[in-house]
C-alpha cells in the first residue's frame, strides 16, 4: 500500500473555489539513474492520480518522471453541498493507495 | 545601574564564550538560512513531506514486533507523549547501555533489548519514521545538550573533530561553520551547522536522513573519508555539536535544501 494524505479546509462556502492538497509517499524513481555498482535502477514512479467528489470523477493526473520524489499535488475545487472527496494512485508496478476527507458545505 | 548591567552581560558572554570556543553569535538554526518556500514548507504541518515518516512512525509506534510482541506503546503509551522533550536531548550518556548514544543508536537499543527484534539498519526507513515520530514530539524545544560529566569525553573527541582540518580541501568544520557563516558556497548560504530540525526531509536526497546521514554529507563535501554509521567520531560530533547548539529551537522534521 503506498502512503499519503489529503486536506481540505474545515468548511467551504457553496459554489466557491476551495484547494485539495493531497500528499503521496513514494520514492519516484526515475529509471535514469545509476547505483553505485553502475547498475540502473528501474523506473519505480506513481504514474495515475484520480480523485472523485460524491461518485463523481473530478480531477485526475498522469505523472510522469519528471516528478519530484513525494509527489505533492494541489488544485481547486467547487461544491454545491457535503460529500465525500476520495483521491486514489496507483504505481507502475500496480501498488496502490488512496485517502479520504469530508468536504463540509456550510 | 545601566552600564553596570551592560558591564556584567559582557563578562557573562565572555565567560560563555571560553566555555564554548568560537561558538556563533547569535546562534541561528538551520532554518534561517534557507530561502522563504523552504520555510513555509518546513512550518506547513501538512505540506512538510518529513510529515509522511511522522505518520508512519505513530504506526510502527503502535505495532508489536519482536520476539516478545510488544510495541513501543505497550511501554511509552499509546500517543507518544512520554516521547515530548526527549529527542532535543540526545545523544546521551544512557547508562544502561554504558555509554554515549545517538537517538537512532538509543532507539535501536530498545529494539534488539526490549523487543528483542533486529534492529534496523541504518537510514532505513522503518528507523526515520520511528525517529521522526520521536523527535516530532519535541517540536518547538531548544536543544538541551545531556549535562552528564559521562559525556564529558566523547564531547572532547567530537571538539578535536570539529577543529581538525580533513579531506583534500583540507578544512575543518570551523573553517566553516564558525568563521564563514552567512556567506555563500556557489549558491548555498552556509549555516552555523547546528543539529536542529533533524531529521529532516533533503530536497537534495529527494528523501529523510538522519542528522549523521547530513555529517557525512559534510565529509563528502571537503572530499575526506566518511565515516561509517553509528561511528564513535559521528556520535562524538553530534555531542560537540549539541552542546555548541545549546537552546537553539528545534522543530524536526525540518526540510532543507
Amino acid at each position: 500500500m503506498i502512503l499519503g494524505k489529503i486536506q481540505v479546509p474545515a468548511t467551504v462556502k457553496a459554489g466557491e473555489a476551495f484547494e485539495v492538497r493531497v500528499l503521496v509517499q513514494h520514492p519516484m524513481e526515475t529509471g535514469f539513474r545509476r547505483d553505485l555498482d553502475g547498475h540502473a535502477i528501474p523506473m519505480h514512479i506513481v504514474d495515475k492520480l484520480s480523485c472523485t467528489f460524491a461518485g463523481r470523477e473530478v480531477f485526475r493526473a498522469e505523472l510522469g518522471s519528471g516528478m519530484s520524489a513525494n509527489p505533492y499535488i494541489a488544485f481547486f475545487a467547487t461544491a454545491s453541498r457535503s460529500g465525500e472527496i476520495v483521491v486514489e494512485w496507483s504505481d507502475d508496478q500496480g501498488d496502490k493507495g488512496s485517502a479520504r476527507a469530508t468536504v463540509n458545505v456550510a | 545601574m545601566r552600564p553596570l548591567v551592560l558591564l556584567l552581560s559582557c563578562a557573562a558572554l565572555q565567560c560563555a564564550a571560553e566555555d564554548i570556543p568560537s561558538r556563533p553569535s547569535p546562534l541561528k538554526g538551520g532554518i534561517e538560512f534557507q530561502g522563504e518556500a523552504i520555510r513555509a514548507m518546513q512550518a506547513d504541518a501538512f505540506g512538510n513531506p518529513g510529515m509522511l515518516w511522522v505518520d508512519r512512525g505513530a504506526a510502527l509506534w503502535k505495532a508489536p514486533a519482536g520476539a516478545r510482541k510488544v510495541s513501543c506503546a505497550s511501554c511509552h503509551g499509546a500517543d507518544g507523549s512520554s516521547m515530548n522533550g526527549v529527542a532535543v536531548r540526545y545523544p546521551s550518556y544512557v547508562a544502561s547501555l554504558g555509554g554515549v548514544v545517538d537517538l537512532e543508536q538509543r532507539v535501536n537499543a530498545c529494539v534488539t533489548g526490549n523487543q528483542e527484534a533486529r534492529a534496523f539498519a541504518w537510514e532505513s526507513q522503518e528507523l526515520l519514521a520511528l525517529t521522526a515520530f520521536i523527535a516530532s514530539r519535541s517540536r518547538g524545544m531548544p536543544i538541551v545538550p545531556d549535562p552528564s560529566p559521562d559525556s564529558d569525553a566523547t564531547y572532547e573527541r567530537g571538539r578535536s573533530i570539529y577543529f581538525q582540518r580533513q579531506g583534500q580541501l583540507n578544512l575543518a568544520c570551523t573553517n566553516c561553520h564558525d568563521a564563514s557563516w552567512g556567506k555563500r558556497l556557489l549558491s548555498e548560504p552556509i549555516s552555523q551547522g547546528h543539529p536542529a530540525d533533524w531529521p529532516a526531509y533533503r530536497l537534495e536526497w529527494q528523501a529523510m536522513g538522519s542528522l549523521e546521514r547530513r555529517l557525512r554529507a559534510c565529509y563528502l563535501g571537503v572530499r575526506a573519508e566518511m565515516p561509517a554509521y553509528g561511528s564513535p567520531d559521528l556520535v562524538a560530533l553530534e555531542v560537540y555539536l549539541a552542546r555548541r547548539a545549546s537552546g537553539v529551537v528545534s522543530n524536526p522534521p525540518g526540510v532543507r535544501r
